[in-house]
This record gives structure tokens, C-alpha cells and sequence, in this order.
């Protein structure tokens, strides 16, 4: 089985993220950049996959030179390659060019599966997988937390408030885990010596027949019109329990008309 | 004045509180149109009539409930084609976004997720990077389509007609080709959604042990509100997962937030920030979650929220 999965290189949380003032788009390059976590769990999800089916996992990736660091990460954890697209054209694109660019990528890379992460911790939009399924007319297998492949035929766990959905397909498809799916593997030393050695293709928008106008900031469907820092919150009360921590709550609860 | 679609969030015509709120948001942006896709209109009706719903396009096609998010995506689209709305609300839940971002790729729009504010003229306000950053963004190609975080309007009344209009749809075989073969409803007892509800109380690692969560649920009974917990509860299998909140769970903004034996480590932080009124009861006078407090209690939880639960429950008799 031929997988593709998707990684995105995110701000780490722990350092500080920020808009750009000038253009008004994350400010990737002060930031150190990390696989958005959901990924993890796609990549090892892949990987289990492959290893049951005897299939390749290819690492597609949309982002700057940078994020080759997080191309590297998951070649080492046992990706076998990696295509990545690259193009100064495509900076602030939205979901909507994003996963126009993703979809052309694997029209031309071919795949029987496509494997995300639900949400990536920068823009939290959880759009991208659904919209590769419309775009790619395909099954849309959604914040998974089980896949089974059998042959042609795929079926997931769709989680949902009250459960989880038992979901059917044909493969080619689009799949995207929730974190409970697996628990991601760490690159060994071994892997990481090998994958300074695995092929990464770059693709620029040119490659992928995508017309320059309809992508980046320029082309957009959205626009952050201003961003503000949010008002600090105002320093609180705290107290000591001395036995009646309780009712303090209870009091406070009161004078503020909740309770 | 053109008409605002909201995609009523329903479970077998059980209108959920996020919808009241679209509606009422929709009212300053033009005529809410409500689009009920389903079964259970019967019961929705007049909950809908009373939120200001002018309008109401029902699907009530069984096959629409058989396939995963493209069949309501096929509803919306042909609306949006045949009536020209000003714009389409939906709930940002796991659905309503991926509704939202399909729908954008379908009729050729752009989507923005996660509002918590909409005014006039589709300006959307989001609260990003854990709630660090208030944005203003907007929809500048097609109709704007946003999905709506839970809690961020306070629903109002304004009767309307609700006039009914039957919509059918022929789906594609791209529409089904994702089939839903089987329902598993895991227990629920009686409590509200973890992302609608106005009150949240969480448990973190300080709550010790799964039985020992029993103490976060009475609070949370008592208060009628929601359970929450942290990752490090979740993780541990205290507590099921589909009620972590932070970065990797549930993004919830109600009323109170009150938390037990969470740190407030950052990815926590991330998903609860814009509560509007936060209580912290920890045992480390440091931990970080009290920075952000509105009321915090340095002391053990076990002591603590007990007690908090008779007093709620003795003033509430
Ligand atoms: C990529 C990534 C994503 C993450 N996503 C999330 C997420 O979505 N949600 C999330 O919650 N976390 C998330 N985390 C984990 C997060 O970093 C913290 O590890 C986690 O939130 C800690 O949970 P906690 O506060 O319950 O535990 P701890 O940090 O261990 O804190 C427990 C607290 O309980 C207090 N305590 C102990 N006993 C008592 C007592 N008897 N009475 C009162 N207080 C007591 C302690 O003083 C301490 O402050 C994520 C981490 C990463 C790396
Ligand atoms: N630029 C990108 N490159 C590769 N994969 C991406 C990119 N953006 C989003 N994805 C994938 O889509 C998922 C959901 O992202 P989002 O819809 O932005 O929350 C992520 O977990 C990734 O698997």
C-alpha cells in the first residue's frame, strides 16, 4: 500500500508565537519549529500500516525551507520518503489555497491512502483532511481513533461526542487520527543516520499546475483584517485554605451572581 | 435584507444551545434562515420560531444521516447556490468545521473557523495562539462561511414565521462514498456538553486516581455543569478522553471554569483561557493556573471541593 501522510512543521507552544505586523501571517521564522503532534500519531499510523501491508510511506509537507527539519524527523522515525512543497508564492495561504496545493501534490505523487493529523496546533482549524476528501472526491475518514485495512476495503473509528461512529470505505482514501490512536514512536540512531540519506523531492508551484494569482496572501479567501494582543486578565484573589476554602468559593461564586 | 443560513446543531431534532446562539448572531447580519438536516423537525420547530429563525430549510432525506459531513455539505451547497445567502454560520465543532471547510472548497469560498465574535459585515473575532492574540479577519472571495465557538452570544428570543421549506438533494457518489455502518454510544449520563455547557469543572492529576473523580463529578452535579480534565487525567485513564481539554482536546469558553489539581501548563491554558471567569484550587501556591485565576484556593482538593459541593448544594435547596 502506497501512504501518503501529512506533516506540517507548527511554532512550537512553548515558545512565543506572533503574527508578522507587516503582512498580518504567523511569524514562522522567530518561532522554533516542531511536527504539529497530531502528526506524530499520522506518521506512526502510517508506518503500522506499511509495515502490515508492505507499503511505502512518502512525508508531504507545504511550508519554507525550514521545514525540512520536521521532513527529516519523520524520515527518521521510518518514512521512506518525502516530497516538499516549496515556493515563496504560497506564504500566507489559507486552508482553502493550502489544500488546493496538497490535493495537486497527490494527484502527482499517486497514493492509495492519505494519513493527517485532525488539527494542527497553529492555525486549529481541523479543515484540511475534509477538504482533501472533497477535492479529491474521496472518503472522508475523519479523526479516526482505529483503522483497519483490509485489501480494498477500510474502516474506522470516527470519533464523536457521544462515542465513535463505525465508518466504511474503499480505498483510495483520506484518514485523519486523534492522538488516542497509537502512542508515536521515537526516531532510533539508526533511523536518523538513514534518513540523511532518503530522497526529498521539492515541488514549486509551477510542478503542480497551480496558477500563481490563486495562491499566497495575494490570492487568499481570507484576510486578517488587525490582531491585537489580548488584554492580560486582571490579577485575581488567592487564598489560603484554612478549613473554609469551600465556602470562599461558595462566597465568591455568590458575589458574582454564578451561584 | 439577504438571508443568513445557520446549520442547526441537533440530535434527533433536540436543538443544542450553539444553534440559538448562530441565530442570534445571524439576526445582525441580515434574515436567519435555519437549515434543519435530519430527523426530528417536529421537535425543533418551535425552538427555532421563538430564536428568530424567519426561515427554515429542512432535508429530512434518511439517507442524509448514512455518510460522514458530505451530505450536509451537499444541502448548504445547493442553498447557497439557489438562494445567494449573505453568509453561512455553523457551530465550530468537530462536524460543523469540517461542514465549514468543505462547503468553502464546494462553492468556491473562503472559511473561518473558531469565531467568537461576528459583526456586521462578516467581521469575524478570533482568539488564537491559546488566547495570547485577538484577531479580526474576514471572508474576501464568495460567501463567508464561519463556524461559531459554543458561548459566544448569549442566545436572545425574537419570534419569527419559521416558514418551512422542503429541500431534497441528489448526493453524489463522491458524497457516499464514507458510510456510516454503525452508531456506539458510550454512557452519558445527564450532564451538559463539555463544549456548550456554562459551567465546566475539571480534575487534573491532583485528583489522585479515577475513583477519586467522583468528587469533581459531585461538584460538577451540584452545579450543573460538565466534567473536564487535563491531560495528564486523561492520559493516566482517569478519565475518558473526549473530555480533555486544552491544545489536543476540547476548546471551552463558559461561563465558570473551575479547575482541581491542574498545573496550567500552557497546552492546558490553551483551551480554556477565554473562560470568562476562572477558580483554581491547587496545593502549590506556584502552580501556574493561578496566575490566570479570578479566585483561587491554595489547599488539598479532597478538602476543598467537598466542601464547596455541600455549600453549592445547601444554598441552591
Ligand atoms: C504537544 C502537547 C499537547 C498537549 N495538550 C494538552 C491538552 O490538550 N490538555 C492538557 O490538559 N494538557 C496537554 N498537554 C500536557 C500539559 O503540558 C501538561 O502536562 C498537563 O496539562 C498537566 O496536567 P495536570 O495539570 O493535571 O498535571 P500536573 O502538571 O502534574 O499538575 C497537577 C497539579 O495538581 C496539584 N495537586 C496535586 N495534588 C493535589 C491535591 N490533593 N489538591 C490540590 N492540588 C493538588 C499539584 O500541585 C499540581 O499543580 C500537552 C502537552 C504537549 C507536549
Ligand atoms: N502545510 C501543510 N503541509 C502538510 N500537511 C498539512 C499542512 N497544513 C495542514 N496539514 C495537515 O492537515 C492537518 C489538519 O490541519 P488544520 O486543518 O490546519 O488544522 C494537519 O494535522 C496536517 O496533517
Amino acid at each position: 500500500m502506497n501512504i501518503v501522510v501529512c506533516v506540517k512543521q507548527v511554532p512550537d507552544t512553548y515558545s512565543e508565537r506572533r503574527l508578522d505586523p507587516g503582512d498580518k501571517t504567523l511569524d514562522r521564522a522567530s518561532a522554533d519549529g516542531v511536527i504539529n503532534e497530531l502528526d506524530e500519531y499520522a506518521i506512526e499510523e502510517s508506518l503500522k500500516l506499511a509495515e502490515a501491508t508492505g507499503g511505502t510511506v512518502t512525508v508531504l509537507t507545504m511550508g519554507p525551507e525550514k521545514a525540512t527539519e520536521s521532513i527529516r524527523k519523520a524520515l527518521s522515525m521510518g518514512a521512506d520518503k518525502a516530497v516538499h512543497v516549496l515556493d515563496d508564492s504560497l506564504h500566507g495561504a489559507d486552508a482553502v489555497q493550502t489544500s488546493a496545493a496538497l490535493a495537486a501534490a497527490l494527484d502527482k505523487v499517486g497514493f492509495d491512502l492519505v494519513v493527517l493529523g485532525s488539527e494542527s496546533t497553529d492555525a486549529r482549524m481541523s479543515v484540511v483532511p475534509a477538504m482533501l476528501a472533497e477535492r479529491l472526491g474521496l472518503p472522508q475518514l475523519t479523526y479516526a481513533s482505529k483503522v483497519e485495512v483490509d485489501g480494498s476495503a477500510i474502516t474506522v473509528q470516527r470519533q464523536a461526542e457521544y462515542g465513535y461512529d463505525k465508518v466504511e470505505a474503499t480505498l483510495p482514501a483520506v484518514v485523519s487520527v486523534v492522538e488516542k490512536i497509537n502512542e508515536p514512536r521515537y526516531p532510533s540512531f539508526k533511523g536518523i543516520m538513514a534518513a540523511k540519506k532518503k530522497e526529498v523531492a521539492n515541488f514549486g508551484v509551477g510542478d503542480l499546475g497551480l496558477a500563481e494569482a490563486d495562491l499566497g496572501l495575494a490570492g487568499a479567501a481570507t484576510e486578517v483584517v488587525e490582531f491585537t494582543p489580548a488584554p492580560p486578565r486582571e490579577k485575581g484573589v488567592v487564598v489560603t485554605d484554612e478549613g473554609d476554602g469551600g465556602v470562599k468559593i461558595a462566597d465568591y461564586l455568590a458575589s458574582q451572581k454564578i451561584l | 435584507m439577504s438571508e443568513i443560513l445557520v446549520l442547526v446543531d441537533h440530535a434527533d431534532g433536540a436543538v443544542k444551545k450553539v444553534t440559538l446562539e448562530l441565530l442570534t448572531l445571524a439576526r445582525r447580519l441580515g434574515e436567519p434562515a435555519a437549515v434543519f438536516v435530519g430527523q426530528g423537525y417536529d421537535n425543533a420547530k418551535s425552538i427555532l420560531a421563538e430564536y428568530g429563525a424567519a426561515k427554515v430549510y429542512v432535508a429530512a432525506d434518511a439517507e442524509l444521516a448514512e455518510y460522514v459531513v458530505a451530505p450536509k455539505v451537499a444541502v448548504l451547497a445547493s442553498l447557497v447556490q439557489d438562494r445567494q445567502p449573505g453568509g453561512v454560520l455553523l457551530p465550530s465543532s468537530a462536524d460543523g468545521k469540517e461542514i465549514a471547510g468543505r462547503l468553502a472548497v464546494r462553492v468556491g469560498a473562503g472559511v473561518i473557523t473558531d469565531a467568537v465574535d461576528v459583526r456586521d459585515g462578516f467581521v469575524c473575532e478570533q482568539s488564537v495562539f491559546g488566547g495570547g492574540t485577538i484577531v479580526q479577519s474576514r471572508v474576501r472571495s464568495g460567501v463567508p462561511i464561519v463556524t461559531v465557538r459554543p458561548n459566544s452570544a448569549a442566545p436572545e428570543a425574537a419570534p419569527a414565521d419559521a416558514a418551512e421549506e422542503q429541500v431534497s438533494v441528489t448526493l453524489s457518489d463522491a458524497d457516499k462514498a464514507a458510510r456510516i455502518t454503525d452508531r456506539v454510544e458510550v454512557e452519558k449520563g445527564e450532564r451538559p456538553d463539555l463544549a456548550e455547557a456554562s459551567i465546566v469543572v475539571s480534575g487534573g492529576r491532583g485528583v489522585g486516581s479515577g475513583e477519586n473523580f467522583a468528587v469533581i463529578e459531585a461538584l460538577a452535579d451540584a452545579l450543573g455543569a460538565a466534567v473536564g480534565a487535563s491531560r495528564a487525567a486523561t492520559d493516566a485513564g482517569w478519565y475518558p478522553h473526549q473530555y480533555q481539554v486544552g491544545q489536543t482536546g476540547k476548546t471551552v469558553s463558559p461561563q465558570l471554569y473551575l479547575a482541581a489539581g491542574i498545573s496550567g501548563a500552557i497546552q492546558h491554558r490553551a483551551g480554556m483561557q477565554t473562560s470568562k471567569t476562572i477558580v483554581v484550587v491547587n496545593k502549590d501556591a506556584e502552580a501556574p493556573l493561578f496566575e490566570i485565576a479570578d479566585f483561587g484556593v491554595v489547599g488539598d482538593l479532597h478538602q476543598v471541593v467537598p466542601q464547596l459541593t455541600e455549600e453549592v448544594k445547601k444554598r441552591k435547596a
